[in-house]
């Protein structure tokens, strides 16, 4: 606690700290493979089957099943799938042959395109929000900002994509809404994007301007912001390096959390908009009862959850400082 | 006499509740003389913090200050626009707060709250100039190793060093008048009388004017040169503290004496003032004291008593004192 509290020291705890949390993302991560696995048996689909195709016969059957090793008691599959899983192996689709890896390494750009394109205006935009609507609680201004933000909360993702698409995509046909338009960069690129991220940041406004808001009244009647208005500080300086700086400690563990249904929102809003991610692949592999590439959809969403609250750790340390002593 | 730096006139500061308001200081008059300390004291709820945020202009909504004024060097701070406030605080008159636990932002080093103290009313000023000038800062509040305290957060230092820090940026600016509210309360006893000798110190340094607000008549004792005694959102006394601790004139200041423990004098037990302080949207009519004053009469009931001069610079409002004659009587 009372450690010499140079700027090294300082960032050699931060470092520490990430570190910790490193090690400790392991056996979750491990428990995630297990319970994807696991989830995989107990699905009434015999992979052997849908691989053989309906006019196989029970020989034929059984051979693919010895083929891909379904004979085998279920722990040494596991063991097996980890081992493959660790040379970068997922499998091949059961319905097209393609190797899991392929059809990922081409969905995954995609999805983390729509979700930094919905974070990257939602977030700010439901701290502003939020921030306003604490500064000037019970004003017009708060009720507005609360009516719509619960409104936000309340309606579900596929609703606000659909109106989306009718009014602004095929009513007005102001702007793409199947597809991506091609790399960012482009004008149709960028096109495409719109709509989407419009959608799935949308679901995004509400929570966290709602947590904002929450946050910021609660700093704002503290001791230290008081403190700050007594030493002379501009109101500015006040909200912004007193009152939100510290407010945002618990944003940004809402965030990490909400981020995990943003990636449910975004199976929803990519099959909606036929976006080419890992959502609307997982779903059709689950439709089409491809078990492999389910399989690695899942691994990878529930991969990109763990990074997030990994990140989210991180940020919390570098937010405050009694994290990194802790 | 000298023109005092402080003079605090008519004033009422006023909380909206629902159905009406109260007020919490209702109609204060006090004056603090330049480069000595006075001492405001009185029970939790009779209106001495709020009466120092009232100074500032910090009271928290639904609060506002509804009449009076407060004349620091000639001006009305009541009446500055809201900027020229601004550069009053921390510049001109500092504050420091009971609670060092929680009057420094967890998040920021106590290096660089200084630092943010002393910008805002010296924007020109160089980063390295104003670190060199916050370690002086914490040197003089007598910090051991400032350079390093510097880096470090609140939560790395103890209770008294935080109160320390506190000190350190309200005097990073060289106010003329510091508000201490109840600056010693939250910490351990020894650590108190070092936080007090501190302050002592300081003012002989700078000859600053200190406006002292406690509950502890103990911590008035060393401190204050005048005192000032708050009941319920009034001043019932006020006199030299030696003249109040030794001829004490109203009946609740001879209460709040009795309920004092003393080492040179032999009681049974301490004696505490029946009753408790009256809630601000229930005040009794007449004197606010009369319910719980041994010493009430009729008359008490009646009108509200002015704070009158009893002996020379020796205010009480009682309609009874001076309390030797009533007890003679």
């Amino acid at each position: 606690m009372a450690a010499a509290g140079t700027k090294e020291d300082d960032r050699t705890a931060m470092l520490r700290h990430a570190l910790h949390r490193l090690l400790l993302a392991i056996p979750v991560l491990f428990g995630v493979l297990l319970i994807g696995f696991l989830l995989m048996q107990v699905v009434p689909t015999d992979a052997a089957v849908v691989r053989a195709g309906p006019t196989a016969t029970p020989d034929v059957i059984e051979a693919i099943r010895r083929d891909l090793g379904l004979d085998r008691p279920l722990y040494v599959q596991f063991g097996l799938y980890l081992w493959r899983l660790a040379h970068g192996d997922l499998g091949v689709s059961i319905i097209n042959n393609v190797p899991v890896t392929q059809e990922l390494a081409a969905t995954i750009g995609p999805t983390l395109e729509l979700m930094a394109a919905s974070l990257i205006w939602a977030i700010p935009l439901g701290i502003l929000l939020g921030t306003v609507a604490a500064y000037y609680r019970g004003s017009v201004a708060d009720r507005l900002i609360m009516a719509f933000s619960v409104a936000g909360v309340s309606v579900p993702v596929f609703f606000v994509g659909l109106v989306l698409i009718w009014f602004v995509g095929f009513k007005w046909q102001l702007l793409p809404f199947t597809g991506r338009g091609g790399p960012l960069w482009t004008a149709d690129g960028l096109r495409a994007i719109i709509l989407p991220a419009l959608t799935l940041g949308g679901v995004f406004v509400g929570p966290v301007a709602r947590m904002t808001r929450t946050s910021v009244l609660d700093v704002l009647s503290a001791d230290h912001v008081r403190t700050a208005r007594a030493k002379g500080l501009s109101e500015r300086l006040v909200v912004l390096h007193h009152a939100l700086r510290n407010a945002l400690i618990p944003v940004v563990t809402l965030v990490g959390l909400q981020i995990g249904f943003l990636l449910g929102g975004a199976v929803v809003t990519e099959t909606v908009f036929s976006w080419p991610g890992v959502g609307r692949l997982a779903v059709g592999a689950i439709l089409s009862s491809d078990l492999p590439m389910a399989q690695g959809a899942i691994i990878v969403l529930s991969l990109g959850f763990i990074v997030v609250n990994l990140l989210v750790d991180v940020l919390y340390a570098g937010l405050d400082p009694r994290v990194r002593a802790a | 006499m000298r023109e005092p730096l402080l003079r605090i006139e008519g004033l009422r500061t006023v909380f909206r509740i629902p159905g009406g308001e109260f007020a919490a200081v209702d109609g204060v008059d006090l004056e603090v003389p330049r480069g000595r300390t006075l001492g405001v004291v009185g029970e939790s709820g009779c209106g001495k913090s709020v009466l120092s945020l009232s100074v500032m202009r910090l009271v928290p909504p639904p609060g506002r200050v509804a009449a009076g004024h407060v004349w620091l060097e000639g001006r009305d701070l009541l009446a500055l626009p809201m900027e020229q406030m601004r550069q009053v605080r921390g510049s001109r008159v500092a504050m420091i707060f009971q609670e060092p636990m929680t009057s420094l932002n967890p998040v920021h080093s106590v290096g660089a709250q200084i630092v943010e103290a002393m910008r805002a009313h010296d924007p020109g000023a160089s980063a390295a100039a104003l670190k060199e000038r916050a370690i002086e800062a914490l040197r003089r509040v007598r910090i051991p190793a400032p350079e390093r305290r510097f880096e470090e957060y609140p939560h790395q230092l103890s209770g008294g060093m935080r109160q320390r820090v506190m000190i350190a940026m309200a005097l990073a600016c060289s106010p003329r008048l510091l508000i201490a509210d109840e600056p010693t309360t939250a910490l351990d006893v020894t650590v108190q009388a070092q936080i007090l000798d501190l302050l002592r110190e300081l003012q002989a340094e700078t000859g600053m004017s200190i406006i002292l607000i406690t509950h502890d008549l103990g911590v008035v004792a060393e401190m204050a040169d005048e005192v000032a005694v708050m009941y319920a959102g009034r001043v019932v006394e006020r006199a030299a503290a030696r003249a109040l601790f030794e001829d004490p004139q109203h009946p609740y200041t001879l209460g709040l004496l009795g309920s004092v423990p003393r080492l040179d004098e032999e009681r049974e037990r301490l004696l505490a003032i029946e009753g408790v302080v009256p809630p601000p949207f229930a005040l009794p009519k007449g004197c606010r004291f009369h319910p719980r004053c041994p010493f009430a009469i009729e008359a008490c009931r009646m009108a509200p008593p002015a704070l009158e001069e009893i002996a020379p610079g020796h205010l009480a409002a009682c309609i009874r004192a001076p309390v030797e004659q009533s007890v003679a009587a």
